[in-house]
């Protein structure tokens, strides 16, 4: 049973600052959930995934030191960048090792095992199968509601069909794969642009929302034809076109109140496949797309698949992609590790790299944009070769509105790997005391991290 | 009732010994429109010119079906929003000037305002065929509230008209084939089909789009839940030119046939410089064609693993290194004994499909025999395993053979791989575009092999000694089955399933008459209702 915590609550939303503010101020900023933050609060808080495939090779990417100021290990050099508004990229990210997906008894269906004990705090009991909703769509299903998308999902592989967000089994949110697509979604004919004189809304709106008042009288009453799986089914219907009413409201409502709000420009011809460098040039693409619609408050939850987790990714003229090597290619015994595989490693680390920089390149209130994020960097294994689940890669950037102390490094110790799933949730405002089950319950969010 | 004595003429086989076996039919539950059946039924109903927007909310592939997987998906958010944006710019295309009138069949008394008498009936026809049944007043009158209030506001009767067309398209009536169950009047102790939810079956099984008028009027009359009437009907269909359509979106659905179309199957361009797009996509065209022409003469469906004959363009005779005569288009094309092709396991499409971007894969189009052909289970790898051997072509094994005999002196792998390997190295000199070679590094390339007991000394003869293997028969009737009913067949079921496959050697393998015998079975028409809480694969 869920117990409202107006601690963690204050944390995740005011900044720490509000903790000491007493409890009948603090009703205001409460929508009718409880949970979250209502309209007309200062900067809004998003939580994003951004997943890489295959892993890293764990003596090579695991910092020697916990706490601050860690000597960055080889494959987490990119991290070493100069930020453009100030300070060092390295500084606004957290470094979480040690971490582990418990199995109990259960199958280590490759590559899918651990990507969702640690996005679902579950198990799958078949290959294939997704146990629990993945974590973007816990919280969206909060905080999705005051924005215009509930969440937008992205993926670098040219994959249309695969994403890692999912409500359920059936449930699985498509990814944008086109940047071009992203954009016209996002910036196109609709978007309410704060700069481009006095706003008046489409009257056609207005008459969209009719159309969705009429379907919902059309399920309530299919509704009473079906058994408790299509109720299920049609309640998630209901719960979409509900979501598009909001959206809808946000449209009438008129341009987004927010200083570093500006359109975003429109991004070049596609190009997206799974050579690496196409990858990582749609990854700078989208997350540029992305700095600027969450700057406008266009959503306040995203996932990014940048490669899949068997994955894709390869070199031109090569005969083998990243997963394949990490199976195939021999060890180099003199190194220690498989060097042509581990170029995907690094690649996959320049990516992440870029990706969180440009959240930090957006002025917005006293910091930057990513100040008001929590970006969760994972990948589905550790050591991709053996598909090792101890010690899955994790990271977290940003500040997430002053509530994160980032530049940490952490080692779980075996921890299961649900404890920074518990974390971004309370962080995030929600109300989650323990997540994930059997072994992979986790009850004690990681302080280490937390102002 | 698989041999009721109406049906006795469609059945040359049917004799008065045989019993029918007992079934107890597994649940039914609404089945989403897949991509395909969504463009097909707008198509049908508003018209062939309009262009539907692809990519809308991508179809759930399960157990190797999207035809299983249209029966858990649901709508997401983001689906939705597209759903809701196609719907409008649908309404829009199909309501433009040129095409309107034949579409609503009325003037209004005036462009620019609304006007009931015009929109009522437009609503109730074209409704009706979207939701694949007669619309309820109720249904009718809050659209045509919805179309009187937008044309007063947008001063525009045809714009109203396009909300209310939107309102019809984005509808869980429409964006679900709803399949409803009632008790059988004839054995009080089970649930039948009912007529209406007949008709759709028939009509996305057998031309995979939503039923024409016909249909719906038998359906609506309660006349397919008739013996005779169902026999009337599926002759009908059986004999339309739409049943094409229905037998290829069948296989492409069993062979994964979207993943050309969604530009999955990718290859190295430097390494595979005639592997373009274009080049795929009518490698899959040629295997479907293939397929169809084989059925609708009523070949032996054993046959299509080892007929010599198929249908080329010029394309594709460049990479299968043969002259094509025809300059643009298609021709009918029978490979030559010294080709080594035969049979749709010689095709590019299967053996592209069925391989990695820069190289070919023994062990994945072995796993596609297996597991789609054959209907027996690969079980998956063991996680902590060493593939470094195996799949290293820098090293001493230099051909595919060598690296995968690896594979069986480690007991580990050697369990599975001796299920798929064999098969696959058949294939190897088809490479990773199915273009033919005769050496991978140098080393001459060895094709021998045997396939349960049948051995071969080549593709052309693993074809062979595939179209006489026990399962494969069995198997197509299982799949057709599980597209059919859109769920794995239940336990009770199986008794059905061995019944039909005894038939389906019996008509020699015709897949027509499988066809028949499968909508006529009551597995088909009979159901144990709505299907219970959705089962995620975790412990309760």
């Amino acid at each position: 049973m869920k117990r409202f915590d107006r601690r963690t609550l204050l944390r995740g939303t005011l900044a720490g600052t509000a903790v000491t503010m007493g409890v009948p101020l603090l009703d205001c900023f409460l929508n009718a959930h409880g949970t979250a933050l209502a309209q007309g609060a200062p900067l809004p808080m998003r939580f994003g995934a951004w997943m890489w495939g295959c892993g890293m090779n764990p003596e090579r990417w695991t910092p020697a030191t916990e706490g601050t100021g860690f000597e960055l290990p080889i494959e987490l050099a990119a991290l070493d960048r100069e930020l453009g508004t100030g300070g060092k990229l390295r500084d606004q990210v957290s470094v979480l090792s040690g971490f582990d997906v418990k199995l109990d008894g259960r199958p280590n269906f490759p590559h899918t095992a651990g990507l969702m004990g640690t996005l679902t705090g579950s198990l799958p009991l078949q290959d294939y199968t997704v146990p629990a909703p993945t974590l973007d769509t816990i919280i969206a299903a909060e905080i999705g509601g005051f924005t215009r998308f509930r969440s937008l999902e992205m993926s670098c592989t040219g994959n249309p069909n695969q994403s890692y967000s999912f409500e359920s089994q059936g449930v699985a949110n498509a990814p944008e794969i086109s940047p071009g697509a992203l954009y016209t979604r996002v910036f196109g004919p609709e978007f309410a642009d704060p700069n481009a004189g006095p706003f008046t809304p489409d009257p056609r709106l207005m008459l969209r929302q009719s159309v969705l008042s009429v379907v919902k009288e059309d399920r309530e009453r299919l509704l009473q034809r079906v058994g408790a799986h299509d109720k299920q089914r049609l309640d998630q219907y209901f719960t979409s076109v509900r979501q598009l009413e909001q959206q809808i409201d946000v449209l009438l409502a008129g341009p987004p109140d927010l200083e570093s709000c500006e359109k975003a420009p429109a991004p070049g011809a596609d190009d997206f496949g799974t050579e690496v460098n196409q990858s990582m040039a749609t990854n700078r693409v989208m997350a540029q797309l992305l700095s600027f619609a969450l700057a406008c408050d266009q959503t306040r939850v995203f996932s990014m698949m940048f490669s899949d987790r068997i994955s894709g990714l390869r070199q031109p003229g090569s005969s083998a992609q990243h997963h394949q090597l990490t199976h195939d290619e021999p060890l180099d015994a003199g190194i220690g590790y498989q060097p042509e595989a581990t170029e995907f490693v690094y690649a996959s680390m320049e990516a992440w790299a870029d990706f969180i920089e440009r959240l930090a390149a957006i002025p917005e209130g006293d910091g930057t944009l990513l100040d008001n994020c929590l970006v969760f960097g994972h990948s589905d294994v550790s050591l991709a070769k053996i598909h090792g689940i101890t010690g899955v890669p994790m990271m977290i950037a940003g500040r997430a509105g002053g509530a994160l102390k980032p530049g940490v490094h952490v080692a779980g110790a075996t921890a299961p790997s649900t404890r920074v799933g518990l974390t971004i949730q309370q962080v995030m405002g929600l109300t989650t005391e323990s997540w994930g089950t059997r072994s992979m319950e986790a009850t004690q969010p990681i302080s280490e991290i937390l102002v | 009732m698989l041999c009721a004595s109406s049906f006795a003429v469609l059945i040359a086989s049917c004799g008065s010994s045989e019993t029918a076996p007992v079934v107890e039919a597994g649940p039914v539950s609404l089945r989403r429109l897949t991509a395909e059946q969504y463009e097909r039924s707008i198509h049908d109903v508003l018209g062939r010119h309009i262009t539907v927007p692809s990519r809308i909310d991508p179809d759930d592939r399960r157990d190797g079906l999207l035809a299983v997987g249209a029966s858990f998906a649901g709508v997401t958010p983001s689906g939705f929003e597209k759903y809701e944006a196609a719907a409008g710019t649908i309404a829009e295309q199909a309501l433009g000037s040129g095409y309107r009138d034949d579409l609503v069949q009325c003037a209004p008394a005036s462009l620019t305002s609304a006007d009931d008498a015009c929109a009522e009936p437009f609503v109730r026809r074209v409704g009706r065929r979207l939701f694949r049944r007669s619309l309820t007043e109720e249904e009718v009158e809050d659209r045509v509230v919805v179309a009187r209030a937008a044309a007063s506001a947008l001063g525009d009767f045809y714009g109203g008209l396009e909300l209310a067309l939107a309102s019809l398209l984005v509808s869980p009536e429409f964006l679900f084939r709803v399949e409803e169950a009632e008790p059988d009047p004839s054995n009080r102790a089970r649930a039948r089909l009912t007529s209406v939810s007949m008709a759709s079956r028939l009509s996305f099984l057998l031309w995979n789009t939503t039923p024409d008028d016909d249909l719906l009027a038998a359906g609506e009359a309660g006349a397919l839940v008739d013996e005779a009437g169902l026999a009337a009907a599926l002759e009908r269909l059986l004999a339309s030119p739409k049943l094409e359509t229905g037998l290829r979106s069948l296989f492409s659905d069993l062979y994964d046939f979207k993943q050309f179309d969604d530009g999955l199957v990718r290859k190295d361009a430097a390494l595979f410089p005639a592997y373009t797009q274009p080049m795929i996509e009518e490698a899959k065209e040629q295997t479907l064609r293939t397929i169809v022409a084989h059925l609708a003469e009523g070949g032996d469906y054993r046959a299509l693993f080892t007929t010599p004959d198929s249908f080329l363009t010029r394309r594709l005779g460049v990479v299968y290194q043969v002259p094509v005569a025809t300059a643009s288009g298609w021709e009918p094309y029978r490979f030559p004994e010294d080709t080594e092709r035969a049979g749709l396991l010689g095709h590019i499409s299967l053996n592209a499909l069925h391989s990695h971007a820069g190289r070919s894969s023994a062990t994945l189009r072995g796993k596609f025999v297996r597991e789609v052909l054959l209907c027996q289970d690969v079980p998956t790898p063991p996680a902590n395993i060493d593939f470094s051997i195996v799949e290293n072509t820098a090293g001493e094994l230099r051909t595919a053979r060598e690296r995968l005999e690896a594979h069986v002196d480690n007991d580990a792998c050697a369990g599975c791989h001796t299920l798929m390997d064999p098969i696959g190295l058949a294939l190897e000199k088809y490479d990773a575009i199915g273009m033919y070679r005769e050496a991978e590094n140098g080393v001459p390339i060895d094709t021998s092999g045997e396939l349960d007991g049948i051995p071969y000394e080549d593709a052309v003869g693993l074809g062979v000694a595939l179209s006489e293997h026990p399962n494969l028969g069995p198997c197509l009737v299982r799949s057709l089955y599980r597209y059919a009913v859109g769920r794995d067949a239940e336990p009770g079921e199986e008794a059905l399933l061995a019944a039909l496959g005894e038939r389906f050697a019996s008509s020699g393998y015709l897949v027509s008459d499988l066809l028949r015998e499968v909508l006529l079975s009551e597995g088909f028409r009979t159901t144990s209702g709505p299907r219970g809480v959705t089962d995620t694969g975790d412990a309760p």
